[in-house]
């Protein structure tokens, strides 16, 4: 997030996209329910009815995919009225004529063609949204997993620059991440392109000072595989051995044919993990790890904050903390450089190697944690990023053009799927679904279908039915519900035996390689 | 607090909840040595005392049934229990292998998004000044 969670209680409009915010975090869902307390409007874009949207001033319900059609839609109605902040724009960006000129075919007319968002109603949301001194804008996965999610987050950027909704207390561009410590295993080089904060592989500079802080020399240059080309690689018998450490990639990945066939084929491959799961069947090797509450560490959520955990009691049987089992292991390779004997050791090197982290200790942590970039230990850490200046200087506009998503709805697969999450489960469900409170509110997976297309394929509310797509199908009971549109079903993927990600479409985006869990083509059969 | 002579010992660890990337604050409750329970941080600058349904379950999964509690390794169609000691030689072994063989770029590690800095920071430095690949990636994508 460029900005806090706190300060989305101040802020006058909030702007909801793809993100289920109650269910997926619930307590940042609390502060926008009291931010509309206190008067803020809210819109909310999200192809399924939330719980949020009974709150909202607007709320547009699009057909999954078509973001950039609408984005670029709001662009023009703030352009064409006169609503954006020029004088913002004069100090802080530049491209502001390309963009203008790129979003022009985007008239409420056209956006409504192919999103079916009603013109008027996305008249009205783009007047909300830049009529409001202090807007924020909150999003999730409904707007990454796309094959064009990399432009749907530069248009966000686009509207918030528009507007001059950047910097200041109550604006920002706001992703909310996923799993705990998504934003921490970026931080830290769990990428195949940089180091520790940000700091690339392909750079003879970093390598180098790489090379002098872990007294090691030669490291490669060249950038990695990510994590689905990985499973390509495999599938393809190029890549050979594979370490997963806290991951479940036969529940949480695009086509799950494919994984399995993927990980199959390697000549080894080893798992290091809290629980049981569904890779295991597949592994030479299995390590059991502790949870949370058996070590001390720490992660970084959404809004940047570093935080502790703690060791509150031992692990249970033999398992040992990921930590002691990496450093066991590049021991046993004959590696220097992995004799820690804390992870405060570990966390001082870390500071050492990455400015943005240089300020923070765990003494200074406590019990309140620190946003980076923290650049020296008097620094008090940053809760609004980009308040001055962007790191490039100017803030650059990037208009984008409006794509289809890889696979569309036709005649043999005629219904458009999309994919979330619950708000009693956790991922691939391997801790969430070991929990009695948890469990005691839903432990079965289900699809969403329009009382419409229900009534057309005669399919009644309970009903168990066959979801199909082109990569498998799950059989699941329907839930007969105008939460979703005419033409699109939902399925949450937590439940490895009706798994929709058995059905999701590995297409990639181009730049970010995050795989289109949004769209894919479905049918249903009774 | 723990305090002697009590019947129980009792303590509150702070800690963070770890079922999403809100990272609010808890207390977790010690009972003995076991985990009893889960309560929110009132002075937390996210939670603010606040905690959903997962958050206030957060302990619940660690004593599950379904922990891994062994080192295993495979021998044919099954995977038999062993030590630490056996089982990361033939973890550095497969690795070690795969890299002699094929070069390192033929070797893959998966990060994780729900392990600790710490953790995904050794796992990197493991993937690059040891086995010499940037092939290390996590699921942040998914
Ligand atoms: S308590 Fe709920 S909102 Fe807070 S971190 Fe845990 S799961 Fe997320």
């Amino acid at each position: 997030m460029t900005n806090s969670i706190a300060e989305l209680e101040d802020a006058k409009v909030i702007l909801i996209v793809g993100s289920n915010t109650t269910e997926q975090h619930p307590i940042i869902g609390e502060r926008i329910l009291a931010a509309a307390r206190k008067g803020a409007k809210l819109i909310v874009i999200d192809p399924r009815a939330i719980h949020l949207s009974g709150f909202a001033e607007v709320f547009l319900r699009p057909r999954p995919g078509s973001e950039v059609a609408y984005l670029n839609g709001l662009i023009n109605v703030i352009i064409s009225e006169g609503l954006e902040d020029s004088e913002f724009i004069a100090a802080r960006t530049e491209g502001f004529e390309e963009l203008k000129q790129a979003v022009a075919e985007y008239t409420p007319q056209k956006v409504e063609e192919i999103s079916g968002i009603p013109a008027e109603d996305l008249v009205a949301a783009a007047r909300i949204y830049a009529g409001s001194e202090r807007a924020s804008i909150v999003y999730c996965m409904g707007i990454t997993q796309h094959s064009t999610g990399t432009d749907n987050v530069l248009s966000l950027a686009n509207l918030a620059m528009l507007t001059g909704n950047v910097g200041k207390p109550g604006t920002g561009v706001n992703p909310l991440r996923g799993q705990n410590n998504v934003q921490g295993a970026c931080d830290v080089g769990g990428l195949p392109n940089v180091y520790t904060g940000y700091q690339r592989v392909d750079s003879e500079e970093v390598a180098k000072k790489f090379e002098a802080a872990w007294g090691v020399e030669g490291l490669s240059r060249q950038p990695g595989l990510t994590l689905t080309e990985m499973m390509d690689k495999a599938a393809r018998g190029e890549l050979k051995a594979l370490f997963i450490m806290g991951e479940n990639p036969m529940v949480s990945d695009p086509d799950l044919g494919h994984v399995r066939e993927a990980l199959d084929k390697l000549e080894f491959l080893a798992v290091a993990d809290i629980m049981e799961n569904e890779t295991l069947e597949l592994s030479h090797v299995v390590l059991p790890a502790a949870s949370f509450a058996e070590k001390d560490g720490t992660i970084t959520n959404t809004e940047r904050r570093v935080q502790r955990i703690r060791k509150a009691v031992e692990p249970v049987g033999d398992s040992r903390p990921d930590w002691e089992i990496v450093c066991a292991l590049a021991r046993k390779m004959g590696a220097s450089g992995f004799d820690f004997t804390s992870p405060e050791e570990v966390f001082e090197e870390i500071r050492k190697v990455t400015p943005s982290y240089a300020g923070i200790t765990y003494k200074r942590l406590g019990t309140q944690g620190l946003q980076w970039p923290v650049p020296d230990e008097d620094h008090p850490g940053t809760p609004i990023l980009h308040a001055e200046s962007f790191p490039i200087g100017k803030g650059k506009f990037t208009p984008c053009e409006f794509r289809e998503p890889a696979e569309m709805p036709d005649a043999e697969y005629p219904l458009l799927l999309t994919t979330g999450r619950l708000l009693f489960h956790y991922h691939t469900g391997t801790m969430t679904r070991r929990s009695p409170s948890l469990v005691r509110e839903i432990d079965r997976a289900f699809v969403e279908v329009n009382p419409a297309d229900a009534a057309e394929l005669g399919i009644g509310d309970g009903e168990a039915v066959k979801v199909s797509s082109r990569r498998g199908s799950v059989e699941v009971n329907a839930k007969v519900t105008d939460k979703v549109g005419k033409g699109v079903i939902f399925m949450p993927f937590h439940f490895a035996e009706a798994a929709a990600n058995v059905l999701t479409n590995s297409a990639l985006d181009p730049v970010s390689k995050i795989p289109e869990f949004k769209v894919c083509s479905a049918r249903i059969e009774t | 607090m723990a305090e002697n002579g009590s019947e129980m010992n009792y303590r509150l660890v702070p800690s963070t909840c770890v079922y999403c990337g809100t990272g609010c604050g808890v207390l977790l409750e010690v009972t003995g040595d076991r985990l009893s329970g889960t309560l929110p941080q009132k002075d937390h600058p996210v939670s603010k005392g606040a905690l959903c349904i997962k958050g206030w379950s957060v302990h619940e999964f660690v004593y599950s049934e379904r922990r891994l509690t062994k080192p295993m390794v495979r021998s044919g169609e099954v995977l038999v229990e062993t030590d630490w000691e056996a089982a990361l030689a033939a973890v550095a072994d497969g690795l070690s292998a795969a890299r002699d063989k094929h070069g390192p770029d033929s070797v893959g590690f998966f990060a994780s998004a729900r392990c600790t800095n710490e953790e995904n920071y050794l796992l990197q430095k493991l993937a690059r000044a040891v086995v010499g690949t940037n092939n290390v990636d996590h699921c942040a994508r998914l």
